[in-house]
């Protein structure tokens, strides 16, 4: 029962945390009021000032995480609604995607493993550019840590949102469907909140970014971890 | 009478909802297991998001049946992440240990991602 209650508790606090860091990030419209950082860094001072432990709290939010299984399958809806844009760009996304997978999982795993970051840690790294579901199931499967990879997945996805569109302009990019492609595809869910904001068809673009991205690095990530493996060697 | 068809009207988003959320959890149940069964080394939320785009475009399923529950499940993914973000407190030990292989990683592999997708992207479609 008092458990019931603490976990009841857990979730009323965190939705309590997103509703006012959205109207919050409504009212000023700052990037760095993302409304993700702002609720994960109010929710942290909260427990830390509490003296309540993670796993207390999780006790609850696992009742709301586990709705980003659910969340990922639901993204196959605008995946079928975008099949005919994808079937006419269709090459072209495929192969940025493939080679942006490709890309992320060789630059995030070797950057670690050459600055010193133990076995457990470069495992986690490898699938952080996906989103959060998709890439704490790749984590568990490569043998890192699932709640690591989570916090680089979040933190990858709000450092997306703050410095991508400034990153993008610098890189000239112009086109909007290659705008919204990188930023669901460098920032997942995070990312394509912000491309939302820029406009539809970039929202729509990088939504569908988050699930083709996250089907190529789930399905590359494992070899090419592998091969990265047999060249470094890692502590 | 007014209240009661507005009462009819919440009655049936709720069905609506409730339906669409139990075909999400079919389908994301569905995927696990033919991720488990086949051992795919693709999780089976992704699994149950192809099947799910499949079951739509072969019109196994109506899109209205699924369309609210997504909507309303993609709108506030933001929400889902916060508790898998709170839990960066319980690795701030390793995170103080191991700060800087796991920054620069993270950073790096943003950015790379980010250029390589928009540049590449955008060079393929002006070619056409």
């Amino acid at each position: 029962m008092a458990d019931a209650l603490a976990a009841a508790l857990a979730i009323a606090v965190t939705v309590a945390a997103y509703l006012a860091a959205r109207r919050l990030y409504a009212r000023f419209r700052h990037p760095l009021l993302n409304p993700l950082l702002v609720a994960i860094t109010a929710l942290i001072v909260l427990l830390y000032a509490a003296g309540i432990d993670y796993s207390a709290y999780d006790r609850g939010g696992r009742l709301i995480s586990y709705w980003l299984g659910p969340a990922v399958v639901a993204l196959g809806v605008p995946l079928w609604a975008q099949m005919e844009e994808i079937a006419r760009r269709g090459r072209a996304m495929l192969v940025s995607i493939v080679a942006g997978s490709v890309v992320g999982i060789v630059s995030g795993t070797v950057t670690a493993i050459v600055l010193g970051a133990p076995r457990q840690v470069v495992l986690s790294v490898a699938p952080r550019s996906v989103t959060t579901p998709i890439a704490m199931g790749v984590a568990q499967k490569l043998g890192g840590l699932p709640p690591l990879t989570a916090v680089l997945v979040i933190s990858s996805g709000v450092l997306g949102a703050v410095a991508g569109p400034a990153v993008l302009r610098l890189a000239r990019i112009r086109s909007r469907t290659a705008w919204g492609l990188a930023m669901g595809s460098a920032a997942h869910g995070i990312g394509t909140a912000r491309a939302v904001e820029q406009g539809e068809v970039e929202g729509a673009t990088s939504g569908l970014a988050i699930g083709l991205m996250g089907l190529a690095t789930a399905i590359l990530a494992p070899p090419i971890v592998a091969v990265l493996l047999r060249i470094f060697t890692v502590r | 009478m007014r209240g009661r068809t507005r009462a009819a009207v919440d009655w049936a988003k709720g069905f609506v909802l409730a339906r669409g959320t139990l075909v999400l959890l079919a389908f994301f149940y569905a995927g696990n297991a033919v991720s488990a069964l086949l051992r795919l080394p693709v999780p089976g939320s992704v699994v149950g998001m192809v099947m799910l785009a499949a079951a739509l475009h072969f019109h196994l399923l109506p899109p209205h049946w699924v369309r609210g529950a997504a909507d309303l499940l993609i709108g506030h993914m933001q929400l889902l992440y916060i508790p898998p973000g709170v839990g960066v407190m319980a690795y701030f030990g390793l995170l103080r240990r191991e700060w800087l292989p796991i920054v620069a990683a993270g950073v790096v592999g943003m950015l790379a991602v980010l250029v390589v997708v928009g540049i590449l992207q955008q060079w393929m479609e002006r070619r056409g």
